[in-house]
């Protein structure tokens, strides 16, 4: 039992932060698919700064360097995407693509590199942190504490701030909104797009270290991170774009994510004799029947996914 | 010059590929007075406050402040010199309150956390001094679009801005409503504040403007004082020669009935209630009904409900007869029902598609058009078009292999008329058929309506343009808040009693 | 040449051009920056492809294999397409793929099927995974690139589990056709011939380009194909002209997914690979799709051209030097070569519009010599 909350708040904590990055792009006016992409990215920054820091360094340090690490490659990567879509105009959904095709062939072709490099014989993409992971975890009995639980709650809280208290917040949401109208009153656009997509390349590389740092002690890059940045925006719509609603949708999302870790140990659950496989699926199913019930009155951002031209008015 | 200028903009061109938008435009504006800009669509008195407001920058001219040439790079800039624009399609975030909406852009702050308090307290001041009522805290989506254009102007007040621009601000609005945004712009004069009012109307000009600038085509035609002018001379001035304001046309002789519409009730796609409500109405052979209203009051929903684009939540429909109430789009299309939409681009005309494919559009699954295998006959359609372009003149750049998106406003439609008309229909909706267009092509529009009327079909007008709600039709039904509310002889009536009902202050029991 | 220039086809050819030239620079310069030495030799590995072989008779057999998987590649791409003239982008492609896979292999090994019904059923099964997007669109609004991913995830997982039943026990590969199946394999009516016998190569190659050439029938001359790009140009003129939008978003995506899982079949009725049920991404064929879709212009016919390009490429990448770099160099190529295609319509209105700046100008010095004239 403990070992399914601990899961399901990890998971929970990955989706949630992916997902709130989302809603940054999204409240801006960019759909940004190449959420994949970024968790990706984000999550081999983290993994090589775990890699490369020192043994020597204080626990606390490690942890923030790899948050660092993985938040600062997210965020670059995100900006293909605003290149892409903010100043040329491209279609937000072949960028997004291409963005996850990228973000797992370069880590995959990185990381070979490195380890041919360190040693002929390895011709494998994956990275081994069993050290390092040790700083972000605490055992409070049998429950493993991870740091990233923490940093959610950060996420989630600053999210809400920025969205609803400050100036950023009505500005952004705005531009998503009604560009124009934000243009008008001398808000610009292409800036606060810019700024909504970077945001959500911090939480998505966030996102993605702290999904490779879920379960495991390493990671195979050649996989990516399994359809987690679109379940996170199945999250977010089902969050109907709105923080405090996301944290829930997520954890929802993360209690049937955690199941398929997990659902060995519970006994009525392996009585019923169904293969594991099918736990795999669940997170999947379970969205798809989310989105088809919630997706009809959905309260999205007006203007989101379409390029915004100063000269069309 | 004893009153001294607020804004002079002199000289002022601006060109767009292949379009002189603005050929040496002057245009002089004095502290505290009220300043119309005429013309017609497309005479460039957009493009001029665009780029007064910022959001153009011309190619030669300049622009002075208080005698002081000025730039104007954006929208921040025009602010900075005080300068306020309410654009004809309001500039507000609907899903938020009115409040965020007025401050937005010049938000107080500390340490970028907003600090409404002192806003709110600004807001409720201006609105108490100068007339504006509206809940600060209401969402924009919620309120009625006379409260969000008093948002608008409140907008431009918050800002302390003393040079104020209205863009067609009473075109979304009723007679009343109008009456009520003349007194504010007054009051705003007597405050001091030099008001810039965008129109093609003119009795409006004439009510309460000081001064008046007509453009044609790009072009200065003049300034002249209102007192000393004429609707007529202003007229001629705009469209540059004397047009006939009435739409000549004979005595109806209305036949059978052609459509009856029993109860009908449309659900509103943004809110949970009925945006029609158990409307019944019937149009004859041979007649013009026009559903006249303030934009909003359920017309949309009404003609979507007719013709199928959204379903009925009540009620019935029936066309010469027969019951379509749960008819097919494609079935009422191809029974007898022509629809020349509100607005062309949304669905009227595939944009990418050639003129000749959209002249088919509503018959290419014919058999003169397609196979028994379900191949299109080319050869068929190129002859079709070739004929109706000929027959509607229907300008446009390559024939009927031009692209729509590259035809003209007026050529596009007169398009869409071709397709709907040549369908030999029993009814033809005509759903704002001349919005957006000039003079010219507004007549040949008009005429045509009429020309189906007297050729025995049903004509069903809906409207918003007052004029066109006076002249073209045989009867008008009034439309409010998504019932019919009176029933009026165009020939009998007036513009202010019209108006009350529109407004909703007056209404009958009708049974149309 | 301003005409020539001025031709929505010749300019896509130019953007496409343009996308493959800076994709390859820019994986050239990702090489640079892990291993500046062996980045020329990698690239042009990669560009190679078959030609790394000296022999003639190893470079036809590969150029063969090659094509096989060319095949699949191509029926992909067109299905991928297909979707997106309807205004739909289907990513679920990749997941039709799996289930055809599925569909064909378990036909084929469990049931003892030949070719034929094993492929039709690989199209049925690709056909209805692919309308479950469409009918959650339809009725349910949902978003078709996210159920599409969805989907790919539930069809792994599920391929996974059905074809667990028909694999070897000692690895994760499903049985060779060759010794289980024979009669499931696709005839290859001589055309080995040509590839110094590489009987890989089956009717499927010429299989997936006379697909090529009906869909383009099928779009252009049809009235099918009118309602759809109708549809997928303004969905909305298409509802209000009484088109049936429920039934051509389904029926749309039941066609996309039909190519995608026939694609699955052309590649895995010849044998040339298995399945691996512990595949734990979803294989690429389906996102090389994507690539080749945009790159081809959204033109079926270019489309046959660009198919063969990416796979080209994808199969150079095993050429390259493994003690410097992986194959994945190929992945990475070709999904740069995606995200350039983003700024395809970017390149085209730059094109017309230097044109007519370019025009606009010699008007003026024509205008300027009329003048000119004139004081004289």
């Amino acid at each position: 039992m403990t070992l399914l909350v601990q899961y399901t708040l990890i998971f929970a904590s990955v989706l949630m932060l992916v997902a709130l990055g989302g809603c940054f792009a999204e409240h801006s006016g960019v759909i940004n698919l190449g959420l994949e992409g970024i968790m990706v990215i984000g999550a081999l920054g983290g993994a090589l700064m775990m890699r490369y820091a020192p043994a020597t360094l204080p626990p606390l340090v490690l942890v923030l360097l790899v948050l660092l690490a993985a938040a600062v490659m997210g965020t670059a990567y995100s900006a293909l995407l605003g290149v892409a879509c903010i100043n040329f105009k491209a279609d937000q959904t072949i960028v997004g693509t291409a963005m996850n095709m990228l973000g797992t062939a370069g880590a995959t072709v990185l990381v070979k590199a490195i380890n041919t490099a360190a040693n002929p014989d390895d011709v494998s993409s994956t990275i081994q942190y069993i050290e390092p992971k040790k700083s972000f975890i605490h055992y409070i009995g049998s429950f493993e504490f991870n740091w990233f639980m923490v940093v959610a709650v950060i996420a989630l809280i600053v999210a809400y701030v920025l969205l609803y208290k400050t100036r950023f917040g009505l500005r952004l949401m705005a531009c998503g909104d009604h560009p124009q109208a934000a243009d008008c009153v001398g808000i610009n656009v292409y800036r606060m797009r810019w700024a909504g997509v970077l945001i959500s390349g911090v939480f998505g590389g966030l996102g993605g270290i702290c999904y490779i740092l879920a379960g495991v002690s390493e990671w195979k890059f050649e996989n990516g991170v399994a359809g987690f940045g679109f379940l996170a925006l199945a999250v977010m719509i089902f969050g109907q774009w709105k923080p405090q609603r996301i944290a829930l949708a997520a954890l929802l999302f993360g209690l049937f994510r955690a199941l398929s870790n997990v659902y060995i140990g519970f006994n009525f659950l392996v009585a019923l004799n169904i293969p594991g496989t099918v736990y795999n699926m669940m997170p999947y199913i379970i969205s798809l029947l989310v989105l088809a019930f919630t997706s009809k009155s959905s309260r999205a951002p007006k203007a989101e996914g379409i390029p915004y031209d100063k000269a069309v008015r | 010059m004893d009153i001294p200028y607020a804004i002079e903009m002199l000289h002022i061109t601006k060109r767009f590929p292949g379009i002189v938008a603005n050929d040496d435009i002057t245009l002089q504006l004095r502290k505290g007075e009220i300043h119309a800009l005429l013309g017609e669509n497309g005479a460039g008195k957009s493009t001029l406050m665009s780029v007064l407001f910022g959001l153009y920058q011309p190619e030669e001219g300049e622009i002075r402040k208080d005698g002081q040439v000025v730039s104007i790079k954006d929208p921040n800039d025009a602010n900075a010199l005080g300068i306020g624009m309410v654009h004809q399609h309001f500039k507000l975030v609907e899903c938020f309150t009115v409040l965020d909406n007025i401050i937005m852009g010049v938000e107080p702050q500390k340490f970028g956390f907003l600090q409404k308090k002192e806003a709110r307290e600004k807001v409720l001041a201006l609105s108490e001094r100068y007339g504006l009522h509206v809940d600060p805290d209401a969402l924009v989506e919620d309120i009625t679009v006379g409260m969000q254009q008093r948002t608008e102007i409140l907008k431009m007040l918050y800002r302390d801005n003393d040079i104020l621009i209205f863009d067609e601000p009473t075109a979304v609005l009723t007679p009343q409503e109008i009456d009520e945004l003349m007194e504010i712009m007054r009051n705003l004069a007597a405050e001091g504040k030099s008001i810039l009012f965008i129109s093609h109307k003119l009795a409006e000009i004439m009510a309460v403007a000081d001064r008046c600038t007509v453009l044609r085509k790009g072009k200065c035609i003049g300034t002249v004082n209102t007192a000393e002018t004429t609707p007529e001379q202003l007229s001629a001035m705009m469209v540059g020669r004397n047009v006939n304001f009435h739409v000549s046309k004979g005595e109806a002789h209305p036949g059978e009935v052609v459509l009856s519409v029993e109860n009908m009730s449309v659900q509103s796609r943004v809110h949970r209630n009925d945006a029609v409500k158990n409307v019944s109405l019937q149009v004859r052979r041979g007649e013009i009904v026009c559903i006249a209203g303030i934009d909003g009051n359920g017309q949309t929903e009404f003609v979507y409900g007719l013709t199928g684009l959204e379903p009925l939540s009540g009620g019935s429909i029936s066309l010469c007869g027969k019951d379509i109430t749960h008819a097919s789009i494609r079935y009422r299309n191809t029974h007898g029902m022509s629809h020349i939409p509100e607005d062309r681009h949304k669905h009227g005309l595939v944009l990418d598609y050639t003129l000749e494919d959209n002249l088919v559009l509503q018959r290419y699954f014919e058999p003169e058009f397609t196979n028994g295998a379900g191949f299109l006959k080319r050869r068929n359609i190129r002859a079709y078009a070739e004929r109706l372009i000929e027959q509607y003149d229907v300008r446009s750049g390559q024939g009927s292999v031009t692209t729509a998106r590259s035809m003209s406003g007026g050529n596009q439609q007169k398009a869409i008329i071709a397709r709907e008309i040549d369908k030999d229909p029993e009814l033809l909706v005509a759903v704002q058929p001349t919005r957006g267009l000039d003079v010219g092509a507004i007549e040949y529009i008009h005429k045509q309506l009429v020309a189906q009327r007297d050729a025995g079909r049903a004509v069903l007008l809906v409207s918003l343009e007052l004029d066109e709600v006076m002249d073209v039709p045989d009867r008008i039904l009034v439309m409010y808040e998504g019932e019919i509310v009176g029933e009026l002889d165009p020939r009998t009536t007036t513009q202010e009693e019209l108006g009350l009902y529109m407004a909703g202050a007056k209404r009958d029991e009708v049974k149309a | 040449m301003r005409k020539l220039l001025s031709r929505s086809a010749v300019q896509s050819l130019i953007a496409s051009l343009l996308c493959v030239l800076m994709g390859l620079f820019l994986g050239y310069v990702v090489l640079l920056f892990i291993n500046p030495a062996g980045a020329w030799g990698a690239i042009s590995a990669v560009m190679k492809n078959f030609l790394n072989y000296s022999r003639t008779n190893l470079q036809l057999k590969n150029l063969g294999n090659t094509l096989v998987k060319t095949a699949p590649l191509l029926m992909c791409a067109l299905s991928v397409l297909f979707a997106y003239k309807a205004g739909l982008f289907n990513i679920g492609a990749a997941g039709q793929y799996v289930v055809g896979v599925c569909a064909c292999l378990y036909a084929a090994l469990n049931w003892g099927w030949s070719w034929l019904p094993c492929l039709l059923f690989a199209m049925l099964a690709g056909a209805l995974w692919g309308s479950v997007p469409g009918l959650l669109l339809a009725y349910c609004n949902v978003n078709v690139v996210i159920s599409g991913i969805m989907l790919n995830w539930i069809g792994l997982y599920g391929t996974n589990l059905l074809l667990a039943s028909v694999k070897e026990t000692t690895s994760p590969y499903t049985f060779h056709l060759s010794t289980n199946a024979p009669q499931a394999i696709l005839p290859t009516a001589g055309l080995e011939k040509f590839f110094a016998g590489n009987t890989r190569v089956t009717i499927a190659i010429p299989l997936a380009i006379l697909t090529a050439v009906i869909i383009a029938l099928v779009l252009d001359k049809t009235r099918f194909g009118y309602e759809l790009k109708a549809t997928g140009n303004n969905k909305n003129a298409a509802k209000y002209c009484g088109m049936a939008e429920k039934r051509n978003i389904i029926l749309t995506l039941f066609i996309s997914g039909a190519l995608a899982g026939a694609g699955a079949a052309l590649l895995y009725l010849t044998d040339f690979e298995q399945w691996a049920c512990t595949a734990s991404s979803v294989p690429g064929m389906g996102f090389n799709g994507i690539a080749a879709t945009f790159l081809g212009g959204l033109n079926p016919y270019g489309t046959i051209l660009a198919s063969y390009f990416v796979q080209h490429i994808t199969s150079g990448g095993a050429f390259v030097d493994k003690t410097l770099y992986c194959s994945q160099i190929s992945d990475l190529i070709s999904s740069l070569i995606i995200y350039l295609c983003g700024f395809v319509l970017f390149i085209k209105t730059s094109i017309t519009a230097g044109l007519r700046r370019s025009e606009e100008k010699e008007r003026q010095r024509l205008a300027a010599a009329g003048k000119g004239g004139e004081e004289k």
